[in-house]
């Protein structure tokens, strides 16, 4: 959270009553703050090397780019030279040979076909490069976020590796594309300053000596600008989130009746995001007259300095011409040069971003000889597990237990007991920390993963559905099945009828998350999904919010025939799946407590017993408070 | 609000308003309008147009004083050599030379910087003007419209397209400008010099605005297909990371990177045909450029030596025809600029110009509430043929009044919620009417209405702030003290007194997240802290389980005994204690009464009872509730 922003809600919230008709408990957007540094420091070393690395690849079209910049430059440099060769001696006093001036004319066409060649070059070489080179780096970040440890994904938001993917790989490009054109730039300033001071060392340094009043100008300017468009970009930010919030929470504002608040208070932040652009452009536009003074004096010094040299006889006049020339092309290089700087500092601050999370370990790999296995029996082992996200803080403590093939055994417990880890720990989303898990009798370390994805399927509490077809949903997991197998599971799990009944049967495209469907629905699909993977092991997440009757009805028969004939560990909340489970394995703080049929639990009468006598749907909706009574009454009680 | 050029108004139930966007035809249309807007900041425009065009002047000026300075120095130098010379004449006439240059160079700066400046400004303004216009447009447009547009579509619109607008005001309006003054006014000094050489120096501008024209076409089309490729992939990459357990699980990182591959492919295909479209263009102007100006330099070449114009005349027009290089390389960012606005304008109207199709009648009153009485009167309805929802309600009579409570039951797709959604006038009736106290909904303020009926949601969205604003959100004036009050009645206070900052604890993304069921209960606290006359629950205590939702009912006795209270649900146990039960089937209500009555009756509410008690679902439904739970 932003410190700013909470300490105007602790202002507003103390009731100073300074903003009369604002309402005391009101914000949009805004706590949504830029944690993220937008600019580092201007060069990385580290950074750099790791970017050196996606250079690679093309390192020959980039040496040809910037080999076709210097072209580029020089052929520029070349121009007012010519110009004033012409002048100079084609057409002086005297001089009348036609020929003499062909000749330059020529030579001056030639620079500028050489001209176009290296600009064509060199800006579709560094512009596919770059762009290309924009697609690598992303390609390579997605494809690592693919094998990175879930606990990194955990424990990382989707919007945030978003903004990595896209600004700051863009960031990245913008720093590829204009570095070279600055190594144009600078070749071009150096040149700029050789030609003249050859041309006339007097009259050179004389009119070079604006230079170093401008850069001196672009220094102090620098930092005072940099604030005022960070202000903006961060004014920008705000205000889009803003934006965004009225977006997704449309309903809530509609049915709550916030829109006039909201929008008093977007205007706000609109008025604000106009204030900071408007102050950033004044930086940029007084600029302008500056830069104009500047060269308008270095072009007065030349008129004078060299008009009167050329009076003398001391200067040619095409000299005057080209010097005339070069000084209006003084400012452009300066220019692009220091903004260049800023770039980099953002670059900086991208890559350091980027290549973070390139870094991350991959910490659940294959074993260089893990096998793979075509069949497996289906039995499911822990062998006194113990296993936690953070050191020192064990979620599960010497898990012990075995599922036999074809069983089903349902894991019952209060939240944070562990039975969602244990779940992960089957299908090697984490490694243990000590013991071992063995699926079909071999330890999941053994094994490659893609063999645990083709024997275990995963039904989660939450049906995740992709913006795809039904059928595509459904063939996820076997992406080479047919049109016919894909009906055959739906029929199974009785989706087909509901899937026929939509407009284009298996062929609907599915909102964003499958938000055209009802839950149950989704859940349909999701199991359709799991039982065309046909894996012997089924490892189910069931939903805690209740559906309707009908649809309930359902999923139960889905359920059903989906645990038919393999062996499964459901982390139950419906006491009918509980009851139907072949065995159920209590957890209580990362440990077993006690384990067996719904009828002998019963019959001991231990925490199992007492949680369900408390009468809720699910155990995991029973206060704490009231689960720590029934340990507690338990301890009592041995 | 900018208004809507001529055509007839468009109700947000057209879907081509919310899906396809057809700006083939619309282009001129669109600019016209964009400059209309930006016209209505006449001081600042007729500002900024005035500046750039003496700023285009003074430019002008600089390569006059070149030539002109050039000659001086040339011709004192002939008269020297034919000793007719006067050293201190020629020097006072450079220095009168260069002061002038010098003077001239400044203005133009100045001007400028105020062309540039106003420019932005107006630009900046128009954003500013758009951007709440279309924050406004969207709490207006109806629900049904929400429902049918992508929210990432909706961003693009009011992030992308609004900058795109906004550039145009420079880039597109004063940039014409500047190089109609630049080209305009030295073609006027260039033909009183020499007509021919000027012919020869202005020769690339006509290719150049050819060239230009057709590369803009090319563009907005690469531009157009370019956007929707990469929203794409973003879709494509922001499914993945947000399922990555599925993906895991079915082991299909191979078939995911294999998706994102073919997306991005087609991506860097259409980035590279930008590229060389670009490139081809803005190189060929150059190109084009520099041979006039090699031209220029060969035919006043031979002009100069045979004596028909002076070296400065030739260095003038050389100098004028380096004033050009910026601006004709700009040409390429121009007509981008164009492309994009009026494909980024084509947009953005099509949704601010978007009527809802709900909204307040000419001259509707704020609902008058005497008794708090809401009663449908043979309602019927049924969805639009664009909603692709053929779900219906016929003849349904019902009434509400405080103190009383009705549930309604039924079948998924038997019209329950569409019931909730039309006594929120998310929708309006196709037959009979609902009023509160005797007024048709139709008559009264939407905001008047939605003020007397709170709607709880399935689903709620939770914004990212603290709790106490979330709770807070529909009353931002609430004290602490009430807001306590309604997180208590809905059983939420002691799990938020364990949280780290209590009620300002943050929710969402980077603060604490919740479960389905204290969702609920957040929105549930949410939707009882204004007052309302009638709370409608639409099913949103699913994720509740029976013993909290209990408990919740249990405290909100108080609140119900002044308002009236409606329950869709489809567990029975929410609802079983109703004054009243409607049984909804296929859009009929088929059986009403109360508990016991239905369960005498024997019919399709014993039925579901029946099927509830035996799937399990719940536990022991019949079981009356234990003398206030735990605590």
């Amino acid at each position: 959270m932003n410190p700013v922003q909470s300490q105007q809600d602790a202002t507003r919230r103390d009731g100073s009553g300074a903003e009369t008709d604002r309402p005391p408990l009101a914000v949009v957007g805004s706590q949504i703050s830029q944690d993220e540094e937008l600019f580092g420091r201007a060069f990385d070393p580290w950074v750099i090397k790791r970017f050196m690395a996606y250079l690679a690849p093309y390192k020959r079209q980039l040496l040809i780019g910037l080999g076709c910049v210097l072209a580029f430059t020089l052929t520029q440099l070349t121009l007012p030279l010519l110009v004033r060769a012409t002048i100079d001696h084609a057409l002086a006093d005297g001089a009348d040979d036609l020929s003499l001036l062909q000749i330059f004319v020529v030579a001056f066409l030639g620079v500028v076909v050489l001209n176009y060649a290296a600009n064509h070059f060199m800006e579709t070489l560094i512009g596919k490069t770059a762009q290309r080179l924009l697609f690598d780096l992303r390609r390579a970040m997605y494809a690592h976020l693919q094998v990175v440890s879930l606990s990194f994904m955990d424990r990382t938001e989707v919007g945030r590796l978003m903004s990595r993917l896209q600004g700051d790989v863009n960031a990245l490009q913008e720093f590829l594309e204009s570095s070279i054109f600055a190594i144009g730039d600078l070749v071009l300033l150096v040149g700029i300053v050789i030609v003249l001071l050859s041309l006339d060392p007097a009259l050179g340094g004389l009119t070079l000596s604006v230079l170093p009043l401008l850069l001196l100008v672009r220094i102090i300017w620098l930092p005072l600008a940099r604030k005022a468009f960070m202000r903006a970009r961060e004014a920008s930010s705000t205000t889009n989130a803003a934006l965004a919030e009225n977006v997704h929470g449309i309903r809530a504002i509609q049915e709550l009746r916030r829109e006039a608040v909201n929008f008093e208070l977007f205007e706000e932040k609109a008025r604000e995001n106009l204030d900071a652009h408007l102050a950033a452009s004044r930086y940029t536009n007084v600029m302008v007259p500056i830069v104009d003074t500047l060269t308008g004096s270095a072009m007065a010094i030349v008129i004078l300095i060299g008009g009167s040299m050329v009076l003398d006889n001391t200067l040619d006049v095409g000299v005057m011409v080209a010097f005339l020339f070069y000084v209006q092309r003084f400012f452009d290089p300066i220019r692009s040069l220091t903004l260049q700087y800023s770039i980099m500092q953002r670059a900086m601050a991208a890559g350091q971003r980027i290549f973070e999370v390139m870094d991350v370990e991959v910490e659940v790999q294959d074993a260089p000889d893990a096998e793979d296995p075509a069949e497996i029996d289906g039995a499911i082992e822990f062998r006194d597990v113990t296993f936690g996200y953070e050191r020192g803080n064990p979620i599960l403590r010497n898990i012990t237990f075995k599922v036999q093939p074809g069983e089903t055994v349902a894991l019952v417990g209060p939240t944070g007991s562990g039975k969602t880890s244990t779940t992960a720990l089957v299908h090697r989303f984490y490694d243990v920390w000590e013991g071992e898990v063995l699926v079909g009798g071999r330890d999941v370390r053994a094994v490659t993963q893609d063999s645990l994805g083709r024997h275990i399927a995963m039904v989660l509490q939450e049906p995740f559905l992709f913006s795809a077809t039904i059928e595509e949903n459904i063939r996820y997991a076997k992406t080479g099945s047919t049109r016919a197998q894909v009906e055959d599971a739906a029929t199974a799990v009785g989706a087909h009828d509901f899937i026929m009944r939509l407009e284009n049967g298996y062929d609907t495209m599915l909102d964003q998350r499958g938000s055209n469907l009802s839950l149950g629905q989704r859940q349909l699909i999701s199991f359709a999904r799991a039982l065309l993977a046909d894996a012997k092991i089924l490892v189910l997440d069931e939903a805690t919010a209740s559906i309707d009757s009908y649809t309930e009805l359902e999923i139960q028969r889905a359920l059903a025939r989906l645990l038919k004939d393999r062996t499964a560990m459901v982390i139950a909340h419906r006491l009918a799946t509980i009851r139907g489970a072949d065995r159920i394995i209590v957890l209580e703080g990362g440990e077993i407590v006690e384990q067996g049929s719904h009828d002998a639990l019963m019959a001991s009468g231990g925490l199992y017993a007492r949680l369900y006598r408390m009468n809720y749907a699910s155990f995991d909706d029973i206060p704490a408070d009231e689960v720590a009574k029934a340990i507690a009454s338990g301890e009592r009680e041995t | 609000m900018a208004p809507a050029p001529d055509t007839a108004k468009r109700l947000d139930t057209q879907v081509d308003g919310a899906y396809s966007i057809d700006v083939s035809n619309v282009d001129a249309t669109v600019l016209m309008r964009i400059t209309a807007m930006a016209f209505r900041h006449r001081w600042r425009m007729s500002v900024a147009v005035l500046t750039t065009i003496l700023g285009g002047l003074f430019q002008l000026m600089v390569p006059q004083y070149l030539g002109q300075a050039v000659d001086q120095a040339q011709g004192l130098l002939r008269d020297a050599a034919a000793g007719v010379s006067d050293q201190s004449a020629a020097e006072s006439a450079l220095l009168t030379s260069a002061l002038l240059l010098l003077g001239a160079a400044i203005l133009r700066g100045v001007f400028t910087m105020m062309h540039n400046y106003q420019g932005e400004a107006v630009g900046q303004l128009i954003g500013y003007r758009l951007r709440l216009d279309y924050y406004r447009q969207l709490q207006r447009l109806s629900l049904s419209w929400h429902d049918r547009v992508h929210t990432g579509d909706l961003m693009t619109r009011g992030i992308l397209d609004i900058e795109g607008v906004r550039l145009w005001v420079d880039t597109g309006i004063l940039r014409s400008v500047l190089l109609t003054v630049l080209i305009g006014g030295g073609a006027v000094v260039l033909f009183r010099n020499d007509p021919v050489l000027a012919c020869v120096a202005l020769s690339f501008v006509p290719i150049v605005g050819i060239r230009a024209s057709i590369a803009r076409l090319k563009l907005r089309d690469t531009w157009i297909l370019m956007q929707d490729k990469m929203s794409e992939l973003t879709n494509v990459m922001e499914e993945n990371l947000g399922g990555i357990r599925v993906v895991r699980a079915f082991a299909a990182q191979a078939f995911e990177l294999g998706r994102y591959d073919r997306i991005s492919e087609e991506a860097l295909t259409i980035a590279s045909r930008r590229v060389r479209l670009f490139v081809l263009s803005t190189t060929q102007m150059t190109f084009v450029y520099f041979l006039a100006m090699g031209l220029t330099l060969w035919v006043g070449g031979a002009k100069v030596a045979a004596g028909e114009i002076s070296l400065g005349q030739l260095t003038e027009a050389l100098a004028f025809m380096l004033i050009l290089q910026m601006p004709v390389r700009q040409i390429g960012w121009m007509i981008n600029s164009i492309a994009r606005a009026s494909t980024c304008g084509g947009r953005l109207f099509n949704v601010i110009d978007l009527e809802p199709s709900i909204a307040d009648k000419p001259g509707a009153g704020d609902l008058v509430l005497t008794e708090g009485v809401v009663r449908f009167e043979n309602v019927d309805f049924s969805y639009p043929s664009w909603a692709k929802d053929d779900r219906t309600l016929a003849g349904i009579d019902l009434e509400a009044r405080p103190g009383k409570m009705i549930g309604i039951v039924g079948p998924p797709g038997s019209g329950k919620t569409t019931i909730a959604q039309l006594l929120g006038r998310y929708y309006d009736v196709t037959g009979g009417r609902i009023t509160v106290d005797g007024q048709d909904i139709r008559d009264v303020t939407l905001a008047s209405l939605r003020d007397t009926v709170a709607i709880v949601q399935q689903e709620p969205f939770l914004f990212t702030a603290s709790i106490d604003h979330n709770v807070a959100y529909g009353d931002p004036w609430a004290g602490r003290s009430s807001i306590e009050r309604s997180a208590q009645t809905a059983q939420l206070h002691n799990y938020i007194k364990a949280l780290p900052n209590d009620y300002e604890t943050l929710v969402g993304e980077r603060g604490v997240s919740l479960s389905g069921g204290q969702r609920q209960r957040l929105s549930i606290a949410r939707a009882i802290l204004p007052d309302a006359k009638l709370l409608v629950l639409d099913d949103s205590t699913a994720a509740i389980d029976a013993a909290t939702e209990r408990r919740i009912r249990e405290s909100l006795k108080d609140y119900t005994k002044e308002r009236g209270v409606i329950v869709i649900a489809h567990r029975l146990s929410s609802l079983m204690h109703a004054d009243e039960i409607v049984f909804l089937e296929a859009g009929r209500i088929v059986e009403r009464g109360d508990h016991d009555s239905l369960m005498a009756a024997g019919g399709r509410y014993a039925q579901l009872y029946e099927l509830q008690a035996r799937t399990g679902a719940e536990p022991k439904t019949g079981a009356e509730p234990k003398t206030g739970g735990a605590s």
